[in-house]
């Protein structure tokens, strides 16, 4: 579906992606995981076929975006970070119109347009304003609209960044149900349990370049222990740096990372971990002990965390 | 529920051909205003209103003026410079302003361009709205002026394709000006070259009432064009000028399109 | 020290004074253009230029010598007239709704009427300024028949913004949207600025068309300012039009503070 090779993008002197490699294959959901400015999104618009390609080769649906385009976008369902919704128009009209653009039939699109809305569930919005819709509404008509034209491909950058919890499990439940019937999905996120619970591979971007791929559970195998305990200490111990408590407890895990609020220690048995800190006699006012995640993968890999 | 797979005897998506894109954009257009509708309505009045007062009110205080070797009454005078003004701002209202809420705001190109829309069929669609508007503005002018009995050719019916095309002119260099605009506020600068424009381009006064080196400046803007074509028109009295009117705008236009697309693809397509 | 509450609305509005010298001194490029060089064009283009073209006859123009002389005060009450509409139409719905700017601010001691107050202030400021520079830039032209005159126009044109400005910040501060301001503009503001005597004597206008003219509170304006500037004062009608002018303004003040303090209540 899609085929890149030295993959490369610059605006000016500022090179946003430098030279990657990627190849989704039909019937599979991909991810690309990164905090802001990885190059996530310049990477989609170019696979998108919005963007021209600074460098090396990419093949969209065996198509060069560079002469195809319309071919390309005419196939492929796009929902860009930001909604760019007609707020000039209709929640059903935004569908109608736009589907209109793909070359369709009127009735067809009609048809489609009621479909669409009954699957992201908006249909009694149906003759709202876009400005009236609340974000998480917003994000699901937009899904609905890249959509319209039976896409081969869907684009997703970013589907729920600013959305509140229970309204991004809702568009996390409708593009699960699209991964069960098929479609290939391809998105972007910076959150690891998007990532986790939409992705069958991924990749993992900073500075634009990739630095990890595979899938969720073998990432975090590769690059992350099994549990991880995390500290918290309180004021009275601002004395001491956490580097300084770092040192305390180094030998206790496999790794520890230092962030400004917390000690995380990997390890494969946390709560014993924890007992053992107890036993130096050092006294976390909180600890957490947990599963390793995408974020600690990311972590080791790049020694930053996701969302700053 | 099969969303996305391609049912038998569904039509598969496909780019679209130049004339269907414009035909699309204008449906849009027309989705969007059909609400504001009172909007729309209420532009045609303003060169009504200015041709009343200035052309009527004001022209009782005037004798009249030659014109091509003709005497006409001030409301004839003063007819036809309202029509091209009207076609002139109708033109770039729509250009500037809605069209940077467009690229700016409402994001809505960004939106075209994940579809197989080109930035082509943008710029044609957009200008193709703004012509529409202006043309039924431009008609529904002439009816008035007829009514009033100040279409004294046959050749006045001329004067809604020149108004058409002084809005093709305005329109595509308006979009191309709005394409380097940053914010609301650089907007003042359009009015800043719009009002000189609507007053001093011989749509009140002749010519006549110039120095020389002034008369040849005013005769080099395009509205200056724009207005004797539709005054040569109205009054039925063509003249070479005329053409070279026509040329004048048309090339303009041309200009000004092409580089609104120049501009699209560099904004949009980054 | 904690803050207090103001002891008379003057003393409430004058708080905001360094609200609007920033906003001032945000905006004031961007008006510069509407409110310096527009009124000036038309005053070339039309009392000059196309002023060549018509008879200097008093018994036609009112009494003006020449059309210059007649349409410069009418341009002048028109210009107190726009940049009241410009400063109670988008700028009050931005407060109202698009910034919220009138909800932090009665959030402080300060009442809805002491808001209404400063906006106000800042309107008559904004007229003094562009009025006061027509009248300078108009002087030289010899539009003026006495210094008296001139000088007395210029309260007039106070007095106008505020006739207009009370109620149209009363309507701008109940509206959902912005929509109907194409409308006040083009359905309000242009007739009146075309029809009110600016351009041409009303008495040229037909029987109703006449009477509806002289209801406009622009052409109370404009007479009122063409009577000061040609110095043929007639004092019962001057009378007339500033009573009339003073009713406005004081209706306006009532519906706009009861309007917005319906609007910020609900």
């Amino acid at each position: 579906m899609i085929l890149a090779s030295g993959l490369r993008k610059s605006f000016g002197s500022f090179e946003a992606v430098r030279g990657i490699d990627v190849d989704v294959r039909r019937g599979e959901s991909f991810g690309f995981l990164g905090p802001n400015g990885a190059g996530k999104s310049s990477t989609m618009r170019m696979v998108a076929a919005v963007s021209p390609v600074s460098g090396g080769t990419l093949r969209i649906l065996g198509l060069d975006p560079a002469t195809d385009g319309p071919e390309i976008r005419a196939r492929i369902g796009v929902c860009p970070q930001e909604d760019t919704l007609d707020t000039e128009l209709t929640v059903r009209d935004n569908l109608v119109v736009y589907g209109r653009y793909f070359g369709l039939p009127r009735a067809e699109v009609r048809e489609r347009a009621d479909e669409l809305l009954e699957f992201v569930q908006l249909t009694d919005k149906a003759g709202a304003k876009v400005e009236d819709l609340s974000g998480g509404m917003k994000r699901r008509l937009t899904i609905a609209r890249s959509l319209v034209n039976r896409p081969e491909l869907l684009l997703l950058d970013e589907p729920t960044t600013g959305l509140d919890p229970q309204a991004r499990h809702v568009v996390w439940d409708r593009l699960f149900r699209l991964k069960q019937q098929g479609v290939t999905l391809v998105l972007t996120t910076h959150y690891m349990d998007e990532a986790e619970q939409l992705t069958d591979r991924l990749v993992v971007m900073d500075k634009g370049l990739i630095v990890a791929e595979g899938s969720p559970l073998a990432l975090i195998a590769e690059h992350s222990t099994r549990e991880v305990a995390e500290l918290r200490f309180g004021v009275a111990e601002e004395g001491e740096s956490h580097e300084v408590l770092a040192r305390k407890v180094e030998d206790l895990a496999e790794r520890v990372e230092v962030l400004p609020d917390r000690l995380l220690l990997y390890t494969a048995d946390g709560e014993e971990t924890v007992a053992q800190v107890h036993e130096r006699g050092l006294t976390p006012v909180a600890t957490l002990v947990r599963r390793s995640t995408l974020e600690d993968v990311f972590l080791r890999l790049t020694g930053r965390t996701l969302v700053d | 529920m099969a969303l996305v797979s391609v049912a038998v005897g569904r039509s598969a998506a496909r780019p679209l051909g130049a004339g269907e894109a414009t035909g699309l954009l204008l449906y849009r257009n027309y989705l969007a205003y059909r609400r504001a509708w009172y909007i729309f309505l209420t532009g045609f009045l303003e060169p009504v209103f200015y041709l009343f007062s200035i052309g009527v009110g004001v022209g009782q205080l005037v004798t009249g003026f030659e014109f091509n070797g003709h005497e006409i009454p001030y409301a004839e005078f003063v007819a036809p410079g309202m029509l091209a003004t009207s076609a002139m701002n109708g033109a770039v209202l729509d250009a500037t302003f809605n069209f940077f809420f467009k690229l700016k705001y409402n994001k809505l190109f960004d939106q075209l361009l994940a579809t197989p829309l080109t930035t082509a069929d943008i710029a044609r669609g957009e200008l193709s709205w703004s012509l529409l508007r202006g043309g039924i503005y431009s008609a529904g002018f002439l009816v008035v002026m007829v009514a009033m009995g100040l279409a004294s050719s046959w050749w006045a019916l001329l004067a809604v394709p020149a108004a058409l095309l002084i809005g093709l002119c305005f329109g595509a260099l308006g979009m191309a000006l709005t394409t380097y605009m940053r914010s609301w506020q650089d907007f003042e600068w359009v009015n800043l070259a719009m009002m000189p424009m609507f007053l001093f381009s011989a749509t009140f006064f002749p010519l006549s009432a110039y120095p020389t080196g002034v008369a040849w400046v005013v005769e080099a803007t395009p509205l200056y064009r724009g207005v004797v074509l539709c005054r040569e028109l109205t009054t039925g009295t063509l003249s070479w000028a005329s053409a070279v009117s026509v040329v004048y705008l048309v090339v303009l236009g041309a200009v000004g399109l092409a580089l609104v697309r120049r501009r699209l693809d560099a904004l949009l397509l980054t | 020290m904690t803050g207090t509450a103001p002891t008379n609305p003057f003393a409430g509005a004058a708080r905001l004074t360094d609200y609007w010298a920033t906003v001032y001194r945000r905006t004031w490029k961007g008006s510069a253009v509407s409110s310096f060089v527009s009124p000036l064009f038309y005053v070339v283009a039309m009392g000059v230029l196309l002023g060549g073209f018509i008879d200097a006859d008093p018994d036609r123009l009112e009494g003006a010598t020449s059309y210059l002389a007649f349409i410069a005060p009418g341009l002048l009450a028109s210009q107190a007239m726009t940049t009241v509409f410009g400063e109670t139409t988008y700028p009050v719905m931005s407060m109202v709704k698009w910034q919220r700017t009138y909800y932090s601010m009665t959030a402080s001691p300060l009442s809805v009427g002491e808001v209404i107050l400063s906006q106000l202030g800042f309107v008559v400021v904004r007229v003094a300024m562009s009025c006061g520079v027509f009248l300078l830039v108009m002087a030289p032209f010899g539009v003026f028949t006495s210094w008296t005159g001139a000088l007395a126009a210029f309260p007039v044109q106070l007095l106008l913004a505020l006739a207009f400005a009370t109620p149209v910040l009363g309507l701008s501060a109940g509206l959902k949207d912005e929509s109907p301001f194409a409308l006040i503009y083009r359905l309000g503001l242009i007739p009146l600025f075309l029809f009110s005597g600016a351009f041409f004597p009303v008495a040229n206008l037909d029987g109703w068309m006449q009477v509806l003219a002289k209801a406009t509170p622009l052409w109370h304006g404009v007479d009122l300012t063409r009577m000061l500037t040609l110095g043929r004062l007639d004092w019962s009608m001057a009378a007339v039009h500033v009573l009339y002018l003073v009713a406005l303004a004081a209706l306006g003040w009532c519906w706009a503070v009861r309007r917005l303090t319906r609007r910020m209540v609900l």
